[in-house]
């Protein structure tokens, strides 16, 4: 029986990153998928079928089997909490999650914070023994400080150039951020050996040195 | 919150329609008669513990029970799983009763889930708990009947993963004796199933290069028998080498079953320390992305009750199965209407009792609606069209007024 793969691969930042690396790795993902509407991607000649997924699915989909492996930033995977199985660091779409205010910014009575991360923040914040109102927002997140609607925001900054030109900075690091490979429960048993294969093959394309 | 609409029902529970049901139960059914042929007897416990018994003895995490209050203000939890309860019973009904006991049970569980993942918060579980014997034998019998029960379940592809908490408890001891922190660092990694924080950890550590291979190599020691064997051939002592001696002797055993092609040995399965205390396994099917069944052996629960005995058993997810094997054809019964003119009643109801004693019918009776009250006669009125039409019925019998039939 050959064990086809099912991979969930992140729409969008880090696609292309990671169909670059899959090609390093042998694997010839087409590196226009991105580009087109199709969202189902056979590459039988690597026995492997692309799901192209929104980011924030990719641990969906595996958690529930529909794909056996995906590739997904740490960021999505802490904020969501699904139960798979972390496999690889990829060393790629390299970024940081920070804490980011106006330079100003000094301790208020009633600290509140703005993020696409809630649950990541919030945890991050009580483990501090720091007591924040976590405030949800869905985009342009660098607007809550300046219009006053939080006083610091929890985001992901790759160059900082976004930061820069809003006139915020970085209060601190609370830790970087790397694309994974991740795997279904069920899948990493019953596919193991082309799943083990997939991490050979792609362990060493990784680049681990590269920091910003 | 708002009040609920009428026809709302809490988060995590969920209805089972007659023909869920009947799967359900079917599947049960099945498993149940599986594990009688083995010898396993049936046991109910109540659907309410104490928090400070059962409850705290249970695997389930203490976020994870539902808990409630009784009159006097004692807290209770709604079983979260059968084996707790089963330890209490075998340590206090049972006290008398001499080892090994060997018991099945089939009832639903209740976990309290976060209301974002969607899951479920009350499931099915049929399973066995063998009591009073610490042989690798006794936890061969069980991996042996649960793939017995996966397949009287009708799960044709299967896999069970199987595992030992020893090794990991002795590998890390071994070559992290004077670092109890990193030990639950790495154990902790391991059962979040995060490999790159595991591997992380271990190149953080101020150990040698080859101790930290040893750890790393950890998580690709899975295989056949020949994986105990490799394992066993580095030159750790104590606990790691019973483990991996323990799970020699259960394989072969399986082997004598004529079922290990059905087992893989996983030495990177872990299950939770405090509970486990020998080999674990859990049982995936091809079409389904959770595990249909996991087990394992826990030495030291009983004790907890005052009896202190081994202890080893699984549960089968049965609601997860029935996602697997629901869309198959079941063996249904033969459903026959009877309809009856008043008159003839005697005889249609002894017809459907007949037939009622015969294996493999439903039998519904129902009067006819009195014709002559209905449109003078003529066209059969519109809900005995509808009735005559029926797809839920196989056959339809009617005995119609032997007066009007001019009999």
């Amino acid at each position: 029986m050959t064990q086809m793969l099912k991979v969930a691969m992140p729409k969008g930042r880090i696609y292309r990153q990671a169909s670059r690396l899959f090609r390093d790795a042998g694997l010839p993902v087409p590196d226009d998928a991105d580009d087109s509407r199709k969202l189902i991607i056979e590459v039988p000649e690597a026995g492997m079928q692309f799901i192209m997924a929104k980011p924030v699915d990719v641990p969906t989909y595996v958690e529930y089997g529909v794909a056996d492996v995906g590739v997904v930033g740490k960021d999505v995977l802490m904020e969501e909490n699904r139960d798979v199985y972390e496999l690889l660091d990829l060393g790629i779409a390299r970024c940081r999650m920070s804490v980011i205010a106006l330079p100003d910014w000094k301790p208020v009575l009633y600290p509140r914070v703005a993020t696409k991360y809630p649950s990541l923040a919030s945890r991050y914040f009580r483990a501090k023994g720091q007591q924040v109102e976590v405030i949800r927002l869905n985009g342009s997140i660098e607007l809550a400080p300046l219009i006053g609607l939080a006083d610091r925001i929890v985001d992901m900054v790759e160059t900082g150039q976004t930061l820069r030109e809003n006139g915020l900075v970085e209060l601190e690091t609370m830790f970087s951020i790397t694309s994974r490979l991740i795997a279904n429960r069920v899948s990493y048993r019953m596919k193991n050996e082309a799943i083990q294969a997939l991490c050979d093959r792609l362990q060493p394309h990784i680049r681990t040195e590269e920091r910003e | 919150m708002s009040k609920p609409k009428m026809f709302e029902k809490p988060a995590g529970v969920r209805d089972f329609l007659p023909e869920a049901a009947e799967r359900l139960r079917h599947i049960e059914r099945r498993v149940m008669e599986c594990m009688g042929r083995w010898g396993y007897r049936e046991i109910m416990t109540p659907t309410l513990e104490y928090y400070d018994t059962v409850g705290m003895a249970s695997s389930t995490s203490d976020a994870r029970l539902f808990k409630l209050l009784d009159k006097r203000g004692i807290t209770l939890v709604l079983r979260s799983e059968l084996t707790a309860p089963i330890a209490r019973v075998v340590s206090s009904l049972l006290k008398n009763e001499p080892l090994p006991l060997r018991l099945s049970y089939s009832a639903n569980v209740f976990r309290a889930m976060e209301d974002e993942a969607g899951r479920d918060a009350e499931f099915y579980q049929t399973g066995v708990e063998l009591v009073g014997d610490a042989s690798a034998e006794a936890d061969a019998e069980i991996i042996a009947l649960a793939i017995a029960s996966l397949e009287a379940a009708g799960i044709g592809s299967f896999k069970i993963a199987l595992g030992h908490v020893g090794f990991l408890n002795g590998l890390l001891q071994e070559t992290l004796a004077a670092d109890p922190e990193a030990q639950s660092a790495l154990k902790e990694c391991l059962l979040k199933r995060d490999h790159v924080g595991y591997r992380e950890t271990i190149s953080s550590l101020p150990i040698s290069e080859a101790s930290k291979r040893e750890l790393e190599d950890l998580l690709r020691l899975r295989g056949g028998r020949d994986v105990c064997e490799q394992a066993a051939s580095s030159a750790l002592g104590g606990e790691v080498r019973e483990a991996l001696d323990h799970l020699c002797r259960i394989w072969d055993a399986l082997c004598d079953y004529g079922v290990s092609q059905h087992v893989i040995i996983d030495l990177t399965l872990i299950g939770d320390f405090s509970y486990y205390t020998g080999m674990i396994f859990e049982g995936y099917a091809e079409e389904l992305g959770f595990p249909v069944c996991n087990g394992g052996r826990y030495d030291n629960l009983l004790a907890q009750f005052g009896r202190p005995a081994p202890a080893t058993g699984f549960a089968l997810k049965t609601n997860r199965i029935l996602e697997v094997v629901g869309h198959r054809p079941l063996e249904r019964p033969r459903r026959v209407l009877i309809r009856y003119a008043v008159s003839r009643r005697a005889e249609a109801l002894r017809h459907a009792a007949e037939l009622r004693r015969r294996e493999g019918y439903a039998v519904e009776t129902r009067p006819i609606p009195d014709v002559r009250a209905d449109a003078e006669g003529g066209a059969p009125s519109e809900t005995q069209r509808d009735l005559l039409s029926d797809a839920r019925y196989d056959e339809i019998i009617t005995f119609t007024d032997i007066e009007e039939n001019g009999r």
